[in-house]
């Protein structure tokens, strides 16, 4: 067994401790938010928080994660009311939408961060998060206007 | 090899009739807003108002992005004069009654024809709806059709200022006879239609909520990864199942028509198991197959002459008789789509029944290919459509849902396939690599004479039936048959080959080569002239106006002329593609060879525009989709296998080199255009262009390497 604290609740999980933290997430917990896109930490989809630190879950071996804790985007806030979520409907930013849990995941590190980011900042965070639909100009816009700028 | 898709299709919507129920949406994960009042009014398929003044509308195209999802209901809303704010949709099961007029009634969303083949469909809806409305309240009242209006919902008599609320005519309205016509708004007369309207699918797809395929359960459901052959149409010989049996939590091991399955508990156990898994392939016969020499054969057959697609005047005469001719080859590789969510469906066989629960951009294909899989009868098998966490024309295809299929019907248990991000990339329907040879002629006083393109590609029209008796492949040459300009000698022939590699449609299809071939060489025909690009195209579209006047308005917004920083240059590209005209302007900076994009300028006249902010947000992804081919994407072939694998070798742009795209709509009353893909189609046009006036290096090749502009 394995115990984990994900988004302030904690579950004991019986699972092979190679299995990446992403697949525990979706497969075992039943969270289905954070995504597969690509399990070579490639792509972003997978991004959640470790105590605060965006992460590519799909590289994490669950048994690496400790007393750390874990947040998806289903922890991110309370009904949708984080700043970040606001701002990305707001911005009217996701498309088809599949990476947009990831980016937000880890455009709110970045925000925990640097509350006012540049637009290196923001390069410098977020460029591990691939959007196909090309939705990079409204996320920047979206973290902006979340930081108040 | 790729098989006929559409086809299929067509045959399948007169074989259906009514009595299927197919697609629809995931039982029980999302609200479907059903109007649960004791009296219904509805009016026809599209609309059914409750006395509890619930409005629901019937979705029928899926939403991959494109915003659909929204723009659909609009407008049956303004017709209907309801508060947006206030509808419910419902997604509807796959039936031709909700078929897409411009897919012969088939449930497909793709070529950018939601819009387009659903506009008039979806609005008459709206407008009988409200007619028969009015009508209730006129008998109510006992006064004239003519002194009724509506208003959010209400019917309003004008003189008096009496109100009813549609939800308490729907009685009175059910029993009426439906007018066989109605009367449309003009889009002066438009409330809804053209006001930025937030879409419906964003708050879910904020905080996770959001259903994809990948992420559908069901209880007692296994999760299987295929390991399938590396080479195009190999077949598995004997495989070897200990190794991944062995595995913790594999389940069993399947021979399917794809590959072989292993079916695990969960995703991570199904992934250690086939990575474990002895098979040993029958290659098949495309075993020496390599994209080098495909293209080498390519520029052997365009040697010949080809299918006439388009013959104004005597080009090849011109070309001859011109001292200012030239010759120009381009060459584009074939590309994959890459969608962020990898395929995956879910199934569940049982000896009577197939249900399929599938993240696909076609109810009707995905059906016919689970009937096929299943054995059972149309009737039995039951497609549920989850959004699609990208389609880009892959999800077209339906052999994601045969693996589903196939599996569940092999271990008698509810199966998730899903593929690994290699499968994905290795396993697509490519856009299909071209060969494509120029010539152009310039007269005495700088005027194009003789505009020639002859073109070799696996003919993407022979994925959806037969080439037409000519032999021209209309949409391998959508783009250059179409050119606008004022050329008195235009020639366009299509060379058809199939070298084997599977191909499909890719987001803006036959364009996606033609808006960079032809809008490169008319460049290039202008920089010869001794004109600027701009001007000359310009002057040579006094015939189309419309594009003309987004020529204009896409110059004048970037600036065109005027000056840069040190070492920016700027460059321009038009066509119309999918019903819609789009011009784009780039500017762009080289040092030692990597480009650098700062910025996009986009204009795009549509017609009459429903949701302005999805079509600008259309305009800026569909762009980014076209530069990451340009600048990065190819996808290579030797030993009859694909040599990329991952987003490692298959690069896409990312946040820290997207250029601000900025997009300005045309004012328009025309019909409406189709907007996922055109501005895919001209991103490269509008790049290469800039390259040019910044290096005076013209790229002949896509991707645009360094080593291209170097020296």
């Amino acid at each position: 067994m394995i115990s984990l604290t994900i988004n302030g609740k904690q579950y004991d999980v019986d699972v092979s401790t190679d299995t990446p933290l992403l697949w525990v997430i979706r497969d075992t917990i039943g969270l289905t938010g954070t995504k597969f896109g690509c399990g070579l930490q490639q792509c972003g989809a997978c991004t959640v928080h470790l105590d605060g630190v965006a992460v590519r879950s799909c590289g994490v071996p669950v048994s690496s994660v400790g007393a750390k804790k874990v947040t998806t985007i289903e922890g991110l806030s309370a009904a949708s009311s984080h700043p970040l979520q606001l701002a990305w409907i707001a911005e009217q930013v996701p498309q088809c939408g599949y990476c947009q849990p990831g980016q937000l995941m880890s455009a709110a590190a970045l925000l925990a961060k640097k509350t006012k980011p540049t637009d290196a900042d923001i390069d410098a965070a977020m460029s591990g998060n691939i959007c196909r639909c090309g939705t990079y100009q409204r996320i920047r816009r979206a973290i902006h206007r979340a930081a108040g700028a | 090899m790729a098989k006929t898709i559409s086809r299929r299709i067509f045959l399948k919507v007169s074989a259906t009739g009514g009595a299927l129920v197919i697609g629809g949406y995931l039982p029980g994960l999302h609200e479907t807003g059903t109007a649960e009042a004791a009296s219904l009014f509805e009016p026809n398929v599209w609309v059914k108002i409750g006395a509890d003044d619930s409005i629901t509308i019937m979705l029928s195209q899926l939403e991959m992005g494109q915003g659909v999802m929204t723009s659909m209901p609009m407008l049956v809303a303004e017709e209907l004069d309801v508060d947006f704010k206030k509808i419910k949709t419902e997604w509807v099961p796959a039936d031709p009654k909700y078929g897409n007029p411009n897919f012969g009634g088939a449930q497909l969303t793709a070529g950018s024809n939601s819009v387009r083949g659903m506009w008039k469909v979806l609005r008459e809806a709206g407008a009988t709806a409200r007619a028969m409305l009015i009508t209730a309240a006129a008998q109510t009242w006992s006064v004239a059709d003519n002194t009724l209006n509506t208003e959010n919902g209400e019917v309003v008599h004008r003189a008096s200022g009496r109100r009813m609320r549609y939800g308490s005519l729907v009685d009175r309205a059910a029993a009426l006879p439906v007018p066989k016509t109605v009367s449309l708004k003009s889009p002066k007369e438009f409330r809804l239609l053209g006001q930025p309207t937030p879409r419906l699918d964003i708050p879910e797809k904020v905080n996770g909520k959001a259903v994809f395929g990948i992420d559908v359960k069901r209880p007692g459901m296994l999760t299987a990864r295929v390991v399938r052959c590396p080479v195009f149409g190999g077949k598995v010989e004997s495989f070897n199942s200990d190794k991944a049996k062995a595995v913790p939590g594999v389940r069993q091991v399947v021979k399917i028509s794809s590959g072989v399955a292993v079916v695990a508990d969960n995703y991570w156990a199904a992934s250690k198991g086939a990575q474990v898994l002895d098979v040993k392939w029958n290659e098949g016969p495309l075993a020496n197959l390599s994209s080098v020499e495909i293209m080498k054969k390519y520029a052997v057959l365009a040697e010949q002459t080809g299918k006439i697609a388009r013959n104004n005047g005597d080009a090849p005469a011109a070309v001859k008789n011109n001292s200012r001719s030239f010759e120009r080859v381009f060459e584009v590789p074939f590309l994959a789509h890459a969608c962020m969510e990898p395929m995956n469906c879910t199934a569940d066989v049982r000896a009577d029944r197939c249900d399929v629960w599938v993240p696909t951009q076609g109810q009707t294909a995905s059906h016919e290919a689970a009937v096929a899989a299943s054995g059972l009868p149309g009737k039995a098998v039951n497609i549920y459509t989850t959004y699609l966490g990208g389609g880009f024309g892959r999800r077209g295809e339906a052999d994601f849902v045969t693996d589903a299929v196939e599996t569940s019907k092999a271990v008698g248990k509810p199966v998730k396939v899903v593929w690994t991000r290699e499968d994905d990339i290795q396993h697509d329907f490519y856009r299909p690599i071209t060969y494509i040879r120029m010539w152009g002629a310039i007269d005495g006083s700088g005027k194009p004479v003789a505009f020639m393109q002859r073109m070799v590609q696996q003919s993407l029209m022979k994925r959806l039936g037969p080439l037409p008796p000519d032999g021209v492949d209309r949409i391998s040459v959508d783009g250059s048959a179409t050119l606008p300009y004022d050329i008195p000698n235009i020639r366009v022939e299509f060379i058809e080959t199939d070298p084997g590699v599977p191909y499909g449609f890719w987001r803006s299809v036959g364009a996606s080569v033609q808006g960079y071939v032809v809008e490169a060489f008319i460049d290039e025909l202008a920089t010869t002239a001794g004109k600027d690009p701009y001007q000359f195209r310009h002057d040579l579209l006094s015939k189309a106006p419309r594009h003309r006047a987004v020529l204009d308005l896409v110059a004048e917004k970037s600036g065109w002329g005027k000056p840069l920083p040190a070492g920016h240059a700027r460059g321009i590209a038009v066509m119309e593609a999918f019903g819609s005209i789009v011009g784009q302007v780039a500017e762009v900076s080289v040092t030692n060879g990597a480009v650098r994009v700062h910025k996009l300028w986009c204009a795009v006249d549509t017609g009459w525009v429903i949701n302005p902010d999805t079509i600008k947000a259309q305009m800026e992804g569909g762009t980014l989709y076209g530069l990451t081919a340009a600048l990065k994407g190819e996808i290579t072939i030797q030993n009859g296998r694909v040599t990329q694998h991952h987003f490692n070798d298959y690069q896409m742009i990312r946040h820290n080199d997207a250029p601000e795209v900025e997009v300005h709509i045309v004012p328009s009353t025309e019909t409406p255009g189709g907007i996922g893909e055109p501005s895919t189609a001209i991103a490269a046009g509008a790049l290469v262009n800039a390259i040019a006036a910044a290096t005076g290096k013209r790229i002949y090749k896509l991707p645009i390497r360094p080593e291209q502009l170097r020296g």
